[in-house]
């Protein structure tokens, strides 16, 4: 089924191209030559662009599964670049052996953070996740904007942005090409949650908490609250890492408008791999192609990079129908009537 | 001759490879009380349903006053005089019985608002929250007549009701006959059809099997039309070749005092109760909806915190909740997730924090098997089970454990006579074999014919009915009355 979205996605981009005026084969081409023509592309444009995807998106999925909906991640994603930052400007003395899990013990920490408001109020008043995670994303981005033009400002004063972290604490790259650590530890992120998510029973009982709250306490008596409440602690810490990694990886130091959309773009690839990480490794790398491809098609065909995204919203509308679809046809007897047969 | 109220001919209905209704017939003439009777799963509340226009037939008509019609929606259908009370409320808890006949009337009759006749003792400012179960039932109906209906057609309406209740209830649809409308009571009770009804039709496997008047009809033809020819099976009520164990000298459940907060604030919740259950014994609950059962039921499970007073359950404890979609299974998972669900972490596919789902898969088809749970494998998801079905794995789970203490909350719910009986057998031997057994039924001669002696709970207080205690002393305790003294 994703295969059909993604064929619908590029579909609806040829028609829009027309409709606009633009051949579609150039821009294809230039499509696929920014994400997969040559190594280069592969490593350095596409699959760079997939780390942050991928991590968030395991995030969200592993908050999905438990029943509840990360909307906050791109917030999380700052605090943990914050907390970065912070310290990765701190720990030039330390060998890199040690100033990276310092810098990355900093951001779970501050992704982690970040979401305990939302999680406190859940648990005491039940207020709804969706709205104080997607609130708090804006606290994030002006709290960066404070620390850019103040605490975190660079020495020379001039630009709104920080200094870059110290040797340290940047992460190693690929020689010859711009992917860093980060994917590594992307890959690894989703390994293990795979394994948690099929072979643990922790990993069950959150599936069944978010499958079936009511039945979870009763039969599986399982602390709901309380699970979900880790879920989600887990879900911030992780979009924490991701911006760490980022900072760590690609940036080197933190600015404004730091991430496109991670956030968002991540929710729409934990929904594509079905919640699943290893799916989640698959539909990271295809977003993290379609960016890379959009920027050469812009370079290449001088089509605005921003006419990609009607592939990424075609596939997500695709997915969202095709569920709603397949959720009517199985309940199409009333519960009433199902119960008497 | 009058025209039927109503007439259903040859209704055929399929749900995927299901044949609920083969040819179905059906007819309700104006003033009469007609009783549809059947097992569960005979199509009963499905051919109901398709006159109310939830459903909609693959085969047969549909006739209203003699006239065809195709009725597309339950709102079509109160227009045309037909309304359904079903075994699920649709009051709305936090508006008061007002505003909810109000709402009703809005909903069928723009802008006509009529002051209803509110008889029947029911405080029209009274929140729908706080009444009781058999008075929420009442204004069901009331919001059926506020709709004018002239066929009311109430699935099981008497399941959710004390003894004395089920009388007042029968009365009212007595009156409503009288006045020209039409009742169908959807019961699987032949007693209740024998006492209220007019007519009986008798469906099995979503046929017609017999159809007349009430006259004429004898438990044993009504019996015999509901299961079909063939050997009676073990009936719930005959003890059988049970030899009762001697209880044993410590009980297995023990409560003192015990005092719990009503569940979501409503009712008295436990208010000091005290009871004992040994092994080898099979003690019945008997209780009207709302009066602390399910607050007992949790608190004995350990789901429910005490907040005062003493408790000791044994251990293993397994316990079969009320509810098997939304409580005792997920249906979204599958058999073996389910099986893995209610075992925990002390299972033999448990290792520490891994889980062999090969194993558990194993032990669930085995438990299928042994159950005669009709399913497609352990990884079909609960949902694709039939509720009788349902019914047998959350039973045969819960034995799995080898519970030293079965809590069971409505285990028959849903299952034919024959399923029902096999419950009634495993029940059995569970005590038989030193478990204490504590059995809540709404169903008064289910409790009374499988237990070795019955508590009955109200107003949050739990009360030990006479030894040998009939429907009727049992059914006044239920409702808070003292019992007649003897004689």
């Amino acid at each position: 089924m994703a295969a059909a979205a993604l064929a619908m996605g590029l579909l609806a981009l040829a028609l829009t191209l027309l409709a606009l005026g633009y051949a579609p084969g150039p821009a294809f081409g230039a499509l696929w030559r920014g994400a997969f023509g040559s190594w280069y592309a592969l490593g350095s444009a596409t699959l760079v662009r997939a780390v942050p995807l991928i991590i968030l998106g395991f995030g969200f999925a592993l908050a999905l599964r438990g029943g509840a909906l990360n909307i906050g991640m791109e917030g999380q994603f700052l605090a943990g670049a914050i907390a970065a930052t912070w310290v990765g400007l701190r720990v030039g003395e330390l060998p890199p052996v040690a100033a990276v899990p310092a810098v990355w013990l900093a951001a779970l920490t501050a992704g982690a953070l970040w979401v305990a408001i939302p999680v406190l109020l859940r648990l005491r008043f039940g207020v709804l996740e969706v709205i104080t995670t997607l609130l708090l994303n804006f606290v994030a981005e002006a709290l960066v904007s404070y620390m850019v033009q103040g605490p975190l400002r660079e020495a020379k004063g001039i630009y709104p942005q920080s200094d870059m972290i110290a040797e340290s604490a940047r992460l190693p790259l690929l020689p010859g090409s711009r992917l860093h650590l980060g994917f590594a530890v992307a890959l690894l992120l989703a390994a293990l949650g795979q394994v948690f998510f099929s072979r643990t029973i922790w990993g069950f009982r959150l599936k069944a908490v978010g499958a079936g709250p009511r039945a979870a306490w009763i039969t599986g008596r399982i602390a709901s609250g309380r699970l979900l409440a880790l879920a989600l602690l887990a879900s911030g810490a992780i979009a924490g890492l991701g911006g760490a990694v980022e900072i760590g990886g690609v940036t080197r130091a933190l600015f404004q408008n730091l991430s496109p959309g991670y956030g968002f773009s991540a929710i729409a690839v934990a929904l594509l791999g079905r919640g699943q990480p290893l799916g989640i490794v698959v539909t990271g790398i295809l977003f993290g192609a379609l960016e890379a491809g959009a920027g050469a098609m812009q370079r290449e065909a001088g089509i605005p990079a921003v006419a990609v995204s009607v592939v990424q919203a075609t596939i997500i509308l695709v997915v969202l129908v095709a569920d709603a679809a397949v959720r009517r046809r199985e309940s199409r007897t009333p519960v009433v009537a199902a119960e008497a047969v | 001759m009058t025209p039927a109220a109503l007439e259903l001919r040859g209704i055929v209905k399929r749900f995927g490879s299901v044949h609920a209704l083969r040819g179905a017939d059906f007819i309700l003439a104006p003033g009469e009380v007609h009783a549809l009777l059947g097992e569960n799963g005979a199509g009963k509340s499905t051919l109901m349903h398709i006159a109310y226009g939830l459903l909609e037939a693959d085969a047969g008509e549909l006739l209203l006053d003699g006239s065809p019609v195709r009725i597309g929606s339950p709102r079509e259908a109160r227009r045309r005089g037909i309304g359904m009370v079903h075994q699920h409320f649709t009051s709305i808890g936090r508006l008061s019985v007002e505003e909810n006949l109000r709402l009703r009337t809005m909903q069928d009759d723009a802008g006509r608002c009529r002051t209803m006749r509110l008889g029947e003792g029911l405080d029209p400012r009274a929140m729908v929250e706080t009444l009781s179960v058999a008075e929420k039932q009442r204004l069901e109906i009331l919001m059926a007549l506020a709709a004018e209906a002239r066929v009311l057609l109430l699935d099981e309406p008497t399941a959710v009701l004390a003894p004395s209740e089920v009388e007042e209830l029968l009365g009212s649809v007595r009156a409503f006959a009288v006045a020209g409308g039409a009742v169908v009571l959807i019961t699987h009770k032949l007693h209740e059809a024998l006492a209220g009804a007019d007519r009986v039709t008798v469906l099995r496997r979503g046929e017609t099997v017999y159809s007349g008047p009430i006259a004429g009809a004898t438990r044993e033809t009504l019996a015999e039309a509901m299961l079909g020819a063939g050997p009676p099976p073990a009936a719930v009520s005959s003890s059988g070749l049970r030899i009762p164990a001697s209880p044993s000298q410590r009980p297995l459940i023990l409560a003192k005092g015990l005092e719990v907060l009503p569940l979501e604030g409503r009712g008295p919740g436990v208010a000091g109760a005290s009871l004992e259950v040994h092994g080898g014994e099979i003690v019945g609950l008997a209780a009207v909806g709302g009066n602390g059962h399910r607050e007992l039921l949790l608190a004995l499970a350990g789901l429910l915190r005490a907040v005062a007073g003493r408790l000791e359950v044994a251990r293993p404890l397994a316990l079969v909740p009320e509810d098997r979609s939304s409580e005792g299974l997920i249906p979204a998972l599958s058999l073996a997730e389910n099986v893995v669900l209610e075992f925990g972490g002390r299972a033999p596919w448990v290792r520490g924090i891994w889980l062999d789902w090969r194993l558990a898969q194993g032990f669930t088809a085995e438990l299928l098997r042994e159950h005669a749970v009709d399913a497609a494998g352990p990884d079909a998801p609960a949902a694709t089970l039939s509720g009788g079905n349902q019914q047998k794995l959350v039973l045969g789970r819960a034995l799995a454990r080898k519970p030293r203490v079965l809590l069971a909350e409505n285990p028959t719910r849903g299952l034919d006579i024959r399923a029902s009986a096999v419950v009634a057998e495993r029940l059995r031997a569970v005590a038989a074999g030193g478990a204490a057994v504590l059995l809540y039924s709404s169903d008064l001669d289910e409790v009374l014919a499988l237990a070795d002696r019955v508590l009955v709970m109200h107003g949050g207080r739990v009360r030990e009915a006479p030894p040998g205690a009939g429907r009727e002393v049992v059914g006044r305790l239920m409702l808070g009355e003292e019992g007649r003294p003897a004689g």
